[in-house]
């Protein structure tokens, strides 16, 4: 995808921060050399599946595993039995965290199933398809149990309980009774009655939302060694290798320096490849034969087995006045978890009115619990939920109040200062800057030159994390340097890791080979996800590098007999301050380094503050087909906060496959449940994702408005361009015939529906 | 002194208070001052000597990661805030 990009504000020029150099990893990329875990062979392989439930909510009475076992080819099986005891406590997964019972329950179901599709025994035989023939020959007896697929109907008094020991908590406060909500979160601030009555215009609307998958293109898939001497490793799609090895310790109950974890490349992730799946099944059945099990998961597996991100139901409700000045917001928040707790509330909470300066407001998150895979994290989870309702109230009211969409959006625009109905108050942020340009931009006046054509623009906020992160940088006697890292490569990674270390140190990033190593060969890393990576594994390559630079200007010292105060390091060049003769370049010295005293060599292991926040606006023409429903879209606009765009082609993907994504939940993707609550559609032939043949180029506006929390200002930017085009579609498509679309799916019957209603009511 | 904000949902134990100052140096002392003020909070914020799993501090608008280790400043603004994920089960029924 060809892309059309400009850069604006940009605060600072670098020598290669801010340029485009071909990526560290394109060559073996391109000619498919690569090692994908599916590539993964070593001697003695076995190979694993796993027998998934038929049921959407079941109890498992037996398990007769027996036949299986006396089938020739298969070596072993492994039921939630051979599963050591999982603690009640909650493990850190990177953007979210999971009790380790119900990790360990989801691996492998103990005594309920509760989703179809949910892993109920794991085989091990001499090939993939000796393996599949023995699932059928485990025998499992069920007494199946009525499921709950969407929210409000699991926090119904009468809603069958997925779990009998799961009791609503309210910060530390637990209620008496066991329900399917695990958590209820408030925010309340100012006095939301009196903003309303001092509101001329009010809208309140329900929105639903489908479930939705990351889709990710790379199955998920482990392969285990357990040792004789009772070390494990585990090659494996994820992204994070830290998680693999501690929640697999957590849940296999062995030491964590027992185990290796060995990233492979990564056919995607969006947040869907944190948590573990097939890891300690894979584990579990090479520890019964002694040989290594590899696991890869058919593409309806991924779909039923996997953590897709959460359907939803907002009920938001705003006042403003006429001259476009929010008075009052309330939004009322249900995030389906899934099958265990840890819906994306929190987050969707703390998004829906982040844009926003509010005096008034309230906000009442659910966490509940149904019968469909446990979610997972997707790209700014819980966000686009949350800005789906607000941003199409906000729209409505402009309507109301003839005011122009990203007018209303600058008069009540978080900035610096601003407290955000969570609490802590907005450092440095773009948010305005990222609406100027919006409005300033050709698309947002260009003519729509046609009919039942509509433009919609939206505005997402994503607040990203910080977290751990390790670098390593060796100075080769060539004068380049190899860093190593623990952050799977995603989006170019590597590149924007490599490139900060590149600028420290006054090198081309062509000089500097970056690569991901294993848990053994790196210093702890959180994951690559939560749009941490370039910021907070670029800071550690930053930090590295500096000890480098000062490594380097020590020995110059050494070897000129100088004084370390009188040599200084300035874009590759190590120079006396006032001898001219005496100056190195960084080959130079490097050439130099192995006769005086060694290469040198730089560990940073950092956990920074001043992630800073991202913001991103979407602008989308459309266009209906009256007579058949189907919206088209015929121009995008992604315009989005950096702080600065480390490499400004790979900044611009983030924000290209964000938008396509947002667009594909806004249009055509859902998990489709029969009325058994089993999902009906797990193919990419049944679950609609866009391709390249269903959209126009994606253009893109990087805005740099410098983050002051990291040394080039960086901010993430993987997440947050996933959140304007769900609104932004659903605000075009009412532009272009009159109806608002107020769930996603906006597929071609329910446009139909809503186009045959709104004819209903004009006739009448 | 640093500042707390009372999330909204500890209200009803500080009568409507929303915010109040407390000599602190870390978290731990954040907390110790609460309860003194409001006997009762400390238990919806800690368990087990630590902070509870449902719930994250905010120092300055950032997430601690030492938990009631972290210090804090003289003009600092502490919240409390839930935490990413979470659930409660009954922790009297062991799996196994």
């Amino acid at each position: 995808m060809d892309s059309s990009s400009n850069v604006v504000l940009s605060t600072q020029e670098y020598n290669v921060v801010g340029t485009r150099p071909i990526r560290h990893d394109g060559t073996d990329k391109v000619t498919g050399r690569a090692v994908y875990g599916g590539d993964f062979q070593t001697a003695g392989l076995l190979h694993g599946k796993v027998l998934r439930s038929p049921h959407a909510h079941a109890r498992i009475k037996s398990i007769d595993i027996s036949k299986a076992l006396a089938h020739p080819g298969v070596r072993a099986v492994v039921t939630a039995k051979d599963l050591p005891y999982a603690p009640d406590k909650l493990a850190d997964l990177g953007e979210g965290a999971a009790n380790l019972k119900y990790l360990s329950n989801n691996v492998l179901a103990y005594d309920k199933v509760l989703y179809k599709g949910h892993a109920v025994a794991g085989v091990a035989a001499v090939s993939p398809h000796v393996a599949e023939e023995a699932l059928s020959l485990i025998e499992v007896e069920y007494e199946v149990l009525p499921a709950v697929t969407n929210a409000p109907d699991g926090m119904k008094d009468d809603a069958p309980l997925l779990h009998d020991d799961l009791f609503t908590t309210f910060l530390g406060e637990k209620a008496e009774v066991p329900s399917n909500v695990a958590n209820h979160i408030q925010y309340v601030v100012g006095d939301v009655e009196k903003g309303f009555q001092e509101a001329d215009v009010i809208v309140e609307r329900e929105y639903n939302m489908a479930t939705v998958h990351q889709g990710y293109i790379e199955p998920t898939n482990a392969t285990a060694l357990w040792n004789a001497d009772g070390k494990l490793t585990i090659w494996c799609s994820t992204q994070g290798a830290f998680v693999v090895r501690s929640v697999a310790s957590e849940i296999l109950r062995i030491p964590v320096s027992d185990i290796k974890v060995v990233p492979m490349e990564i056919g995607g992730g969006f947040g869907g490849k944190i948590t573990i799946y097939v890891e300690p099944v894979a584990a579990l059945l090479s520890r019964k034969t002694g040989r290594p099990v590899k696991l890869i998961m058919s593409r309806a597996e991924v779909f039923e087995g996997t953590g897709p991100t959460c359907g939803s139901y907002v009920r938001l409700k705003m006042g403003a006045t006429k001259d476009g000045r929010i008075t009052a917001a309330q939004a009322y928040m249900a995030y389906e978890a899934g099958a265990y707790p840890g819906a994306p509330i929190p987050q969707g909470t703390m998004c829906v009115f982040a844009p926003y300066n509010l005096e008034n407001g309230r906000i009442d998150g659910y966490d509940v619990v149904v019968n469909k895979p446990k979610t997972s994290a997707y790209r700014a989870p819980g966000s686009p939920n949350a800005a789906f309702a607000t941003e199409t109230v906000i729209d409505e009211i402009c309507e109301k109040i003839g005011m122009d969409p990203v007018e209303f959006r600058l008069r009540n625009a978080s900035k610096e200062g601003t407290r955000r109905m969570d609490g802590p108050t907005y450092p440095r942020i773009g948010l305005v800057e990222v609406l100027e340009a919006t409005k300033g931009h050709p698309h947002y006046s260009a003519p729509l030159g046609g009919p039942y054509r509509g433009r919609g623009i939206g505005t997402g906020f994503w607040g990203g994390i910080g977290l751990q992160s390790s670098c390593n940088i060796s100075v080769n006697p060539d004068g380049t340097v190899t860093l190593v890292e623990g952050s799977t490569d995603i989006g170019g990674t590597r590149a924007a890791v490599a490139m900060q270390a590149a600028e420290v140190l006054g090198i081309a990033a062509e000089d500097v080979h970056p690569s991901v190593a294993d848990t053994d060969s790196i210093g702890y890393t959180a994951v690559t996800g939560g749009s941490r990576t370039a910021f907070a594994t670029g800071y550690a390559a930053y930090e590295a590098a500096q000890e480098v630079t000062q490594k380097m200007r020590e020995r110059a010292a050494t070897i000129w007999e100088a004084s370390l105060d009188d040599v200084e390091y300035a874009e590759g060049v190590i120079s006396h301050k006032s001898d001219p003769e005496l100056r190195f370049t960084f080959k130079e010295l490097a050439a130099r380094l192995p006769g005086t005293g060694g290469l040198i060599t730089a560990t940073a292991t950092v956990n920074p503050r001043g992630v800073g926040g991202a913001f991103a606006t979407g602008i989308v023409d459309v266009e209906v087909d009256p007579d058949t429903g189907k919206v088209t879209i015929l121009r995008y606009t992604v315009v989005q906060d950096a702080g600065k765009a480390v490499h400004p082609s790979y900044v611009e993907g983030q924000m290209q496959g964000g938008a396509v994504q947002g667009i594909g939940w806004a249009l055509n993707e859902e998990y489709f449940f029969n009325d058994n609550a089993e999902m009906v559609n797990s193919s990419f032939l049944d679950y609609r994702m866009p391709t390249t043949l269903d959209l126009p180029m994606m253009d893109t506006v990087i805005v740099e408005v410098a983050n002051p929390g990291h040394p080039y200002g960086v901010r993430g930017t993987g997440e947050v361009p996933i959140v304007p085009p769900l609104p932004a579609i659903s605000n075009a498509i009412y532009r272009a015939i009159g109806v608002r679309l107020l769930s996603t799916p906006m597929s071609p019957g329910k446009v139909l529906e809503a186009l045959w209603e709104k004819d209903e009511r004009e006739k009448s | 002194m640093p500042t707390v904000f009372i999330p909204t949902m500890l209200q009803p134990l500080t009568g409507g208070v929303k915010q109040t100052d407390i000599e602190a140096r870390n978290v731990r002392q954040i907390i110790d001052g609460l309860e003194e003020l409001y006997p009762g909070i400390k238990v919806r914020l800690v368990e087990d000597g630590q902070i509870r799993p449902n719930v994250s501090v905010a120092i300055d608008g950032e997430i601690a990661r030492m938990g009631l280790l972290e210090k804090v400043g003289e003009g600092s603004e502490v919240h409390f805030v839930p935490a990413i994920g979470g659930g409660s089960p009954d922790r009297s029924k062991p799996l196994k």
